[in-house]
This record gives C-alpha cells, structure tokens and sequence, in this order.
C-alpha cells in the first residue's frame, strides 16, 4: 500500500540518504520553487515604487536638459511653469508612434526594421540612416504647444554632432539649441559647445513667409533673422550645424510631425 | 561562558586578524569598484552583511541536507535569490544609490566572501554561530570598503558623505583634489598600501615566499 501522508512522506524524504538521486532533485526542486516565490513577491511587491523613482528621475534629466538650453527658463515660466512630457513619435507619419515608451524606444531603435536608409540627395545631414521613432519632449501650455524639444544629429567635421533642437509653439521661431554629444576640435568647432554661442539661436526663424528653407549659420557675422554668427576657423562646423537643423525640420526630419503640429493635431 | 567568548570569536577574529579582504584577498573587486565615495561603500558594505548574514543562516539550517553534489549549485542560489531581493529593494528605496553601485550590487552573488562563508563554514555549523561569523566577515568586508571610501572621497573631492571638509581651490579654499582618488587604479594602490601596513603590524600574516629566486653561477671567461 502507499503511503500517501504527507507529513510521514517529509520525513522519510528528510530521512533519505544526502546523496540519492530523488533526494536531490526534491531538495533542488523546492529550493528552485522557494528562491522563485522570494524573488517574485519581492520583485512584484516592490515594481510601483520602482517605476515611481525611474519617472521621477526622468523628469529630473528633462529639467536638466531644459535648464541647459540658454533662455528656457523665461518660455517655462511663460507656460506657466508646466513640466515637460516626453512622447514617442513616429517621424514618417508624424504622430505619436503606437505601443512605444521611453522605455522601449532604445530597444527599438537597436532593430534596423526601425531605420530609413536615406538617398545620397536627401541625406543632407550626412547620416546615412534615419530612425523611423524619436522620443521627443513637448511643453504645454493649457492645451496649445509652447515648446516643441526635438533631438537632431549630423555629421560634424570630426564626427556626429548630437543636439537638442527647441522650437516656440509657431513651429518657425527657434528657442534654442543645445549640443549634446560633439567631437569638434577644440578651441575652434568644439566652440558649438559654449552657451554665449548657444544663446544666439534664440528667436531666429527657421524658414521665410514662402516656406523655403533660410535657416544658415552665417560665414561671419550674421545679417539676417534666419542666421547666427559663424565660428571662426570652424567653416565646416558651422555648415554641419546649417544642414543639420534643415534637414531635420525639413521632410525627412521632423517635417511630417511639426505639420502635424501646425495643422493642431497634436 | 565558553559559548559566548566562542561567538565573540568568530565575531572579532575576521576585523583585523582574519579579514577577508586584507588577508585572504577575497571580494576586493566590489572593493575597488564602489569605493569613490562613501556612502557607495557604506550601502554596498550593508547589502553584502545582509546578504551573506542571511545566507548563511539558510544554508545552516538546511545544511544536513544538502546533497553534495549538487551543494555548490545550492549555494548560489540562495545567495542570487537574496541579492536580487537586495537590488530590488535597493532600487524602491535608495535609487539614487542604486543607480551609482550599478551593477555592482547585482555581483555580490559573485563575491568569493559570501560563496566562501556558506561554503567553507555555514555548512558545517549550527545557524547561530554562522550568522555571527558571517557577520563578523561582514564587518571585517565593510571596515576596508570604509577607509578606502573615506579616503577616496576625502581626498578626490574635499568631501565626506557630502560635507565640505577641505575647502577646495575652487571654492576658494586651499585644497587641490587628487582627480587620481576618483580613478580605479588609487583604490589598488590604498589596498594594497593597507594590506602592507596590516601585514607589518601583524607579521604572522605575511605570506611566505613561495621560492627563492636561483642562484647563478659567475662564470669566468
């Protein structure tokens, strides 16, 4: 007959000899099941606060990307002092791309199915691919945009030039610009870094009545409301900041998206 | 009294004479990797007593079966299961030091003190005089991470767990920071400069010379 109580079941378990084979793997087994349980109810239990600390942390990294750009405090307070949100964009149809996160953006950037390889004659940027979604970062004020932060890159002379490209709720007037990530040379192109030359693009209008493209860093002292001073001894600095920012604001950069602002549908 | 004078033993002995650290050279990879300021080496110092006190109290208590085949396999997970409750719990209540210990927290599970503790004593003894030599081992892990954090921090930044202690050139103090202290290679050397001083106090902790370099004969022409 067997024996089907389970407590004299545990003892004659306990009983077994260390080193007989079901006496290994029960005692494996309910370690596996036991470690899993702690894990779990801990994982489980603790997730809330856990997401808690990563948004909080978030919005701590976009005040500090926001307070970096020269003169976003005045267009904050002028929001009136709203926090900034960060959304997913899908950057060929200019909306908010479906089912993705900050938190899933980088993964999904890592699969190329998310890239557009770009034609020699469009890739004015000179970057070869671009993403299909952007995380992007918008200021409301009540329900209209006051401040629209698109991250941008391009080639520089020494290699990418990442930037942060803030556009005024007119989707023409820039609020300014901030360098992230550059290799320039320093003393002439690695200048793009220094916030007096930052501070010049704010208020500069990206493109004429007409709707062509004027945005330039000018060879010299600027002359007009599209240009900002070039740097000396950097010609080729200056232009990649130029084509950069046209090409993204142009169609294959956030084109369809700042449209879509325009048109309200955001 | 003969118990507790043995508990205070185990408790006592791995400060100084047996640390795990400066004698047995065990876990000096966490040891040199959070050590630039303190309050890293402090948390890391409290999460690895956690763990390996609590280790070894588990693997106490089921000590008399483990089969032993399989007991090494035993041990890890126990102790993974318990550093993951750690990182977690690190990362709801103290992000912002989690986010500064990394992945570093997450290695304890690799840390030869802990895996040495369970394996060369808990096994083998009743829980409560396993915690306590575990806990010993702790403390003797998280008294070197202490003076190197404190060293490392006081003199890579002026600063104690955030406090101004040496006023800096910038701030118009006098003290210039040794960018060196915030870099790897100074926590080697403040390790290796504490395992000398604690091996001249204590000689017997000198490690023999494993050969003597041969001697060669002069040969005349």
């Amino acid at each position: 007959m067997i024996d089907l109580n389970p407590i004299s079941g545990w003892k004659r378990l306990l009983a077994l000899p260390n080193e007989s084979r079901t006496k290994t793997i029960v005692v494996a087994f309910l370690l596996s099941a036991a470690c899993a349980v702690l894990v779990t109810t801990a994982t489980v239990y603790l997730r809330p606060i856990q997401i808690q600390n990563r948004a909080a942390e978030e919005q701590l990294r976009l005040d500090k990307l926001l307070a970096s750009i020269p003169g976003m405090s005045e267009i904050v307070a002028e929001a009136g002092g709203s926090a900034l949100s960060s959304v997913v964009v899908d950057l060929t149809k200019g909306s908010v791309a479906e089912g993705q996160t900050s938190q899933t953006v980088q993964a999904a950037l890592d699969d190329p199915s998310n890239w557009t390889q770009l034609a020699p004659e469009q890739d004015t940027a000179d970057i070869g691919a671009r993403p299909d979604i952007a995380q992007i970062f918008i200021l409301r004020d009540q329900d209209r945009i006051a401040l629209l932060l698109l991250p941008i890159i391009g080639s520089g002379y020494n290699g990418p030039i990442r930037a942060m490209l803030a556009l005024r709720g007119d989707m023409n007037t820039i609020a300014g610009l901030t360098i992230t990530d550059q290799a320039e040379t320093p003393g002439l192109g690695a200048r793009i870094e220094e916030a007096e030359w930052q501070a010049l693009f704010a208020g500069k209008q990206i493109a004429d009545d007409k709707g062509t493209l004027r945005f330039s860093v000018a060879r010299g002292p600027a002359n007009t409301e599209y240009e900002v001073d070039g740097i000396t001894g950097a010609t080729r600095t200056s232009n990649a900041i130029t084509r950069m920012v046209r090409f993204w604001v142009g169609p294959d950069g956030y084109g369809p998206l700042i449209d879509a602002v325009r048109r309200g549908e955001f | 009294m003969a118990g507790t004078a043995r508990y205070w033993t185990r408790l006592i002995e791995p400060l100084v004479r047996q640390n795990p650290v400066t004698l047995q050279i065990l876990g000096i990879c966490s040891a040199l990797a959070v050590t630039t300021t303190l309050d890293t080496a402090l948390t890391m110092s409290a999460s690895l007593i956690v763990v390996i006190v609590a280790s070894a109290g588990i693997v106490s208590l089921i000590r008399r079966h483990i089969p032993s085949s399989i007991r090494l396999i035993v041990q890890i997970i126990i102790v993974a299961s318990l550093v993951i409750v750690i990182d977690q719990f690190l990362q709801a209540y103290f992000f912002d030091i989690s986010q500064r210990l990394s992945v570093y927290v997450s290695l304890i599970t690799t840390n030869c003190l802990v895996l040495g503790r369970t394996e060369s004593f808990a096994r083998n003894n009743p829980p409560l005089v396993s915690m306590t030599d575990a806990f010993g081992n702790g403390l003797g892990y998280a008294l070197v991470l202490t003076i190197i954090g404190a060293v490392r921090e006081m003199f890579g930044t002026g600063r104690l767990l955030g406090y101004q202690l040496l006023p800096t050139v910038d701030q118009g103090g006098w003290f210039e920071p040794l960018n060196l202290m915030l870099l790897a290679p100074s926590a080697f050397f403040l390790l290796g400069g504490l395992v000398w001083i604690v091996r001249s106090i204590w000689r017997e902790q000198a490690e023999p010379s494993e050969f003597d370099a041969p001697k060669v004969e002069e040969t005349t022409p």
